[in-house]
């Protein structure tokens, strides 16, 4: 899929993917803690989180994949390059959301790239976790505002999930910053390592500024002065130093990923690309 | 003889460092302390005992309890108390706590005539 722009209706779909994306992707790193939590609480509030994530994905993929299936043939043809999608079109079958996620490959995805960066430790996934959550706490409470009403009845709901992730991964950042010598160091290297992730929330593709200008989209350059505002906030409390660097990674929302995607869709979709359409 | 017994009582653990467990060899300098937890399920219904877990303060122990114990729409209110704050009746006193109560049925009001109005006694 190339970046250029695209008609309403697709680009739409393309926003909603975009969202989409991120929440899965997210959600499976995630509940790649399942089980392997410090302590059953956390792993238990970890993979709630994780649900959280993956219920959003769901809603988001079925809204869609009904777009798709509303897209012109000719036009459904060229939007995805997976064959395994292709050949349900080709057949005019209708695709769900299920289709969406496994089917589709990884240049189709369009979540930004720190979704899919690993757990490494405990440090690394609260930083994650603190850095997206705050990005999406406003970007949710902006989205109820949606023109599309699925993407504003989404985002209502998964606001109150996300204020919780919130203040589970803010408290978090406070009791290692502000904790032992050892806990401070080790996120504080989370924090400069994953910063360069950060930049690539903010930016506005094509598909963002279509959004926008279609009425159903998120102002992101607005929000970002709330997630600045936030993230000092709660670096001061925690004692930790805001990194400095500016140089900042960017492609994931134009489905230009790192390494790591792959190995996220090579577990995540394995089952159902050798054998199509199984159910469990 | 009760010094050679380590008797463990629910309630002990989670501060062990002055409880009954206190003797063994068992480090626990790197453990959270225990919390009991207790859910009301809906307005208007007494605080129930759900269960028990570890956190690291009170907050987090109310945010754990929010995550393994309201999953399945349980609650609506949290309380915790660590559990060493608890204090319990000793079992090996059972006898002369609560067997005294048996034969006296007079204490119950079952000697009334109740109205048929009343659903709920």
């Amino acid at each position: 899929m190339t970046n250029q722009p695209v008609n309403q209706s697709t680009n739409r779909l393309l926003y909603t993917l975009q969202i989409a994306d991120n929440a899965l992707i997210l959600g499976h790193r995630i509940s790649e803690w399942c089980g392997h939590g410090p302590i059953l609480e956390q792993d238990i509030a970890l993979t709630n989180t994780a649900l959280d994530h993956l219920g959003q994905a769901r809603s988001l993929y079925q809204h869609a994949a009904d777009m798709f299936n509303a897209l012109p043939a000719d036009e459904q043809k060229t939007l995805f390059s997976s064959t395994a999608l292709q050949n349900k079109i080709t057949k005019g079958e209708n695709i769900d959301e299920d289709d969406l996620a496994y089917l589709r490959d990884g240049w189709d995805f369009r979540n930004a790239l720190l979704a899919e960066q690993p757990n490494k430790d405990w440090a690394y996934t609260v930083v994650r976790s603190f850095l997206y959550d705050t990005f999406n706490f406003y970007f949710y409470a902006a989205l109820q505002n949606s023109k599309d009403v699925v993407l504003a009845a989404v985002a209502e709901k998964s606001l109150k999930e996300v204020t919780y992730h919130l203040r589970w991964s803010s408290e978090w950042m406070i009791r290692l910053g502000d904790g032992t010598d050892e806990s401070k160091a080790r996120v504080q290297e989370a924090l400069d390592s994953y910063w360069a992730y950060t930049g690539e929330l903010f930016e506005t593709t094509v598909v963002d500024k279509t959004a926008l200008a279609d009425g159903i989209g998120v102002d992101i350059a607005a929000i970002k002065t709330q997630w600045q505002q936030r993230v000092n906030t709660v670096l001061e409390e925690a004692t930790l130093t805001l990194p400095t660097n500016t140089w900042m990674h960017s492609g994931g929302k134009e489905c230009r990923h790192s390494e790591h995607l792959g190995y996220i869709l090579a577990e995540m979709q394995f089952m159902q690309r050798a054998y199509p359409d199984m159910e469990w | 003889m009760n010094q050679f017994i380590n008797k463990n009582l629910y309630g002990d653990y989670g501060d062990k460092e002055q409880a009954a467990g206190s003797s063994g060899t068992h480090n626990t300098a790197g453990e959270w302390p225990l919390w009991e937890v207790f859910i009301r399920s809906k307005a208007g219904l007494d605080h129930k005992h759900a269960g028990s877990l570890h956190a690291a303060d009170a907050q987090m122990a109310i945010e754990n309890a929010r995550d393994v114990y309201t999953r399945r729409m349980e609650g609506i209110s949290i309380w915790v108390v660590e559990s060493k704050y608890i204090h319990a009746s000793d079992p090996f006193e059972a006898a002369s706590m609560y067997e005294p109560a048996n034969d006296k049925v007079y204490r119950h009001p079952t000697f009334y005539d109740l109205p048929d109005e009343l659903k709920h006694m």
